[in-house]
């Protein structure tokens, strides 16, 4: 690709000749794409002129430096949602309602069964779990995807911990992204290297944030007896949790529910919708019946639906 | 409300079973008689007769919900559970229920039973509104009865007898037959010492089966072979034939009493003599052979038993055990006497052509003698042999040791993948379900569905191809490109105008991906037909 438009850093396109993306999320892109690439940092809200149009980013709220793109030519705006979610989050600006005549929206949870619990709720049971586990001796194995949503987990846990609680180690995939995330100044619970622990580590009643490719890897062995859990939208349904062979679910996701996507569509004051990734159609079918001119749009970059629940990008990383 | 919540749950986050027995005690050891009896009620499958037609409750729940009928088609298929769809949207919880499990179920669903439709939808809806959202799960499954959390009957009869202090043979035993969920039924089941006989009200009651394990490993592990008793494995319904008060009683391994449905072994009962029970196998039978499954279905299935099906359909019971002589459990005693007992009182009371007869021994001196013998399994239609170890006691449930089964292998084709459609539970939303073709002059015509025998892994990459590989779609279900061969296995195959390919089997499943063949490699309809009983023998007409 001669330029790549980044939304954020789990679609990063490596290989591109050049790359447009969000200040606060360039080291992140460099991460993935390579020290060498050519990326030019743009402020939110500040503009370029690409091919006659004018182009800015606008924070979507779904990771550190994901972005909008507000593309305004002849006096039509258009408004790549890519991921986003509009519950607050301290690791990334939250999502800013932009106005447009078309919005291109994502609805990886399209459907009315995935409406998200507070988020106070949902760290309050992580706790009790990982308080549970230590009682029992046992560790507690956290998969979050390693860019993103293992630093939410982090934030949202350095707010509330207390001494009696555990260390928490990472997987190295999940480190990585740590790191670049305190460089940023995003405030995140301490964490260990669990790569870098002593061999004899007691593991029981320690929490370990690891991707969700890690499970039933090799890697997963040094802990002993634990317990599992996964923090991910799709823990809304059992079915999901269930097939996976996993203890708890904890439903905390980086992008909207229902109500989440009905509310930014609605403010955009978008009258036209293009939805792209995932329950297209039903998204769309309710958009129509809401009076809306809406589209389903096939993109080249995502499969049918995200049945295995991982991001993209997202891949058996060893912990080295 | 809330400890059955809790305990759903707990029970759905685990999948270890020492974690699940757990559960169990620690509920039913806190909350009331009644609430115990109830739940072990429903986690062992004993549930009221449905009372609520799912229609009107998902009508009921789409009106609370505001949502349109086709939205909430599409969440039930990628929920893939009806309960838990309607838990998820309803609107969100505003209260939650400290009433007990038992007030919800004598006060407000039993009661439905007799109220018109408005009484229900108001009665429904206002359970709904004061129910948090586990609440709400818990108490559709509780409504649709359909548990699905991996608790068997063992699990509970573990937790039940944990809480009493029993052994865990009594609590099943006392679990069987005909009881009511009560504070008093409860009270009874978990209270030590009382004796069996006496204590026992219920006379229908039958024992808990004992069930065979597959042969593992080679025959000559068993040892020597004249320490086994070896009989035909029967394909029929297993059974307990019951005469204790002058009454007689047929009950099925599902624990259903069939007595009304075989007026043959009813009959025959009253010939029996007092305080006895044998267990065997009900097969339908006609001129000194069994005639198909299949035939036995259909006559199941009848609501009236009239005399033709009676007379086209005669059913016997082949006898393999006695439990009960003279009104004393004999099931401690070793096999040999019980056989004995067995073969003795069937010689008092039954001719050579009465319905129950006693299952055959097959003489064999070596295990390489009995190799040879199973080539006759076919022709004489049982599945293989039942070896059971002489001495051996009759256990509850499935153990591994005395008992054992020795099927033939099944009968096997080559299939094409042409349906798929989304599997319920923890394979909601994946594609698991599938319909299977095989070659018909140029074209695949359905020939068998099969759900089971894949990994996990091949379920995601079946998965993955049929997302990416759709070429239309009927509702839930998905024509695929014809692709994928598959080894399908099954036990028996038999001639039905009802399919398709004029062809049913029994016990269909995936043995094997043939990722090493290709579509047109799979097998042709002739190929299969061959495989067919000659003549018009298993034929359903």
């Amino acid at each position: 690709m001669d330029r790549a438009v980044i939304t954020h850093a789990h679609h990063a396109f490596p290989g591109s000749r050049a790359y447009l993306a969000a200040r606060p999320g360039e080291a992140l892109l460099r991460a993935r794409v390579g020290a060498d690439a050519s990326i030019q940092p743009l402020d939110y809200a500040e503009s370029v002129h690409l091919n006659g149009v004018r182009v800015s980013l606008h924070p979507a709220g779904h990771i550190l430096g994901s972005a909008q793109v507000r593309i305004e030519s002849g006096g039509e705006v258009w408004v790549v949602s890519g991921d986003y979610k509009l519950e607050p989050d301290p690791t990334c600006a939250a999502f800013e309602p932009v106005a447009c005549d078309t919005f291109v929206t994502e609805s990886t949870f399209g459907l009315p069964i995935y409406r998200w619990p507070p988020e106070a709720a949902v760290f309050a049971e992580i706790r009790a779990w990982w308080a549970a586990n230590r009682e029992a001796g046992k560790a507690s194995v956290l998969f979050a995807y390693s860019l993103g949503k293992a630093q939410r987990v982090l934030a949202g846990l350095g707010a509330c911990l207390d001494p009696a609680d555990g260390p928490i180690y990472t997987h190295g995939a999940v480190e990585k992204f740590c790191r670049l995330y305190r460089e940023a100044g995003v405030a995140l619970a301490p964490t260990v290297h669990a790569a870098a622990a002593p061999p004899n580590t007691d593991w029981s009643g320690a929490l370990i944030l690891a991707p969700p490719s890690a499970n039933g890897t090799q890697w997963m062995r040094r802990f002993g007896p634990h317990s599992t859990g996964f923090v991910s939208g799709w823990m809304r349904i059992r079915g999901a949790r269930r097939r996976r062979s996993l203890d708890r679910g904890f439903v905390l996701s980086d992008h909207a529910d229902w109500p989440g996507l009905m509310s930014a569509i609605r403010t955009s004051g978008a009258s036209r919708v293009w939805v792209t990734h995932g329950y297209r159609a039903p998204v769309v079918e309710w958009l129509k019946q809401q009076g809306l001119d809406a589209q389903a749009i096939e993109t080249r970059f995502e499969s049918e639906q995200d049945e295995t629940g991982a991001e993209p990008g997202e891949s058996a990383e060893a912990d080295l | 409300m809330k400890a059955f919540a809790e305990l759903y749950a707990a029970l759905d986050e685990t999948t270890k079973t020492n974690e699940k027995v757990d559960a169990l005690t620690r509920y039913f050891s806190r909350v009331p008689p009644a609430d115990a009896a109830w739940a072990a009620a429903f986690l062992i499958g004993r549930r009221p007769k449905r009372l609520l037609a799912s229609r009107k409750l998902a009508q009921w729940a789409i009106e609370e919900s505001g949502i349109p009928d086709w939205l909430f088609g599409e969440c039930y298929h990628a929920v893939g559970d009806f309960a838990e769809t309607i838990a998820l949207l309803l609107p969100p919880a505003q209260s939650s229920s400290d009433l007990p499990l038992h007030y919800w179920i004598e006060e407000r669903l039993l009661p439905l039973r007799d109220a018109d439709d408005e009484a229900r939808r108001a009665s429904l809806v206002s359970a709904w509104r004061d129910m948090d959202e586990r609440q709400r799960f818990a108490w559709n499954k509780i409504i649709t009865g359909e548990f699905r959390v991996g608790v068997s009957q063992s699990l509970v009869v573990r937790a039940v007898a944990a809480v009493g202090g029993l052994d865990a043979a009594i609590v099943s035993h006392r679990l069987m037959g005909d009881w009511q969920p009560t504070a008093a039924f409860w009270t009874q089941l978990v209270t030590p010492g009382t004796h069996e006989a006496t204590r026992d009200a219920d006379v229908s009651r039958p024992y808990p089966f004992f069930l065979a394990y597959p042969l593992e490993g080679s025959i000559e592990e068993l040892g020597d072979i004249r320490e086994w008793q070896v009989e035909w494995k029967w394909d029929g319904i297993r059974a307990q034939l019951i005469r204790r008060n002058g009454r007689t009683f047929v009950w099925s391994r599902g624990e259903e009493l069939m007595t009304d449905r075989f007026p043959e072994l009813e009959a025959l009962g009253a010939q029996l003599p007092e305080g006895v029970a044998v267990d065997g196998e009900v097969l339908p039978w006609k001129n000194g052979a069994p005639l198909a499954f299949a035939q036995l279905q259909r006559r199941i299935g009848r609501k009236v038993l009239g005399p033709r099906i009676l007379s086209e359909v005669p059913v016997v019971m082949v006898a393999y055990d006695l439990l009960e002589l003279r009104g004393k459990d004999i099931r401690e005693r070793p096999l040999e006497f019980r056989r004995a007992w067995l073969e003795e009182m069937l010689e008092d009371i039954a001719p050579s052509d009465s319905a129950l007869m006693v299952s055959p021994i097959v003489r064999a001196d070596t295990w390489e003698d009995l190799t040879a013998r199973l080539q006759e399994a076919r022709a004489r239609k049982v599945e293989g042999f039942m070896l059971k170890r002489l001495g051996s006691p009759y256990r509850v449930g499935r153990r591994r040791g005395d008992w054992w089964k020795w099927k033939i292998q099944p009968y096997s084709v080559d299939a094409v993948l042409i349906y798929a459609q989304p599997g319920h539970g923890r394979r909601a939303s994946l594609f698991t379900d599938y319909t299977f073709g095989v070659w018909d002059g140029g074209k695949l015509v359905p020939f068998a569905k099969a759900y089971s025998g894949l990994t996990d892994e091949e379920i995601r990459q079946v998965d993955a191809f049929v997302r990416a590989n759709t070429v239309e779609k009927f509702g839930p279900v998905r024509a695929v490109k014809s692709e994928l061969v598959f080894e399908l296995a099954f036990e028996g195959i038999q001639r039905s105008p009802r399919h398709r390919s004029g062809i049913a089997v029994r016990f269909p499943r995936m043995a094997r991906w043939r990722t090493d063949k290709k579509a047109e490699d799979a097998d042709t309809l002739e190929t299969i037909r061959a495989l067919l009983p000659p003549g018009g023998a298993g034929s359903t007409d």
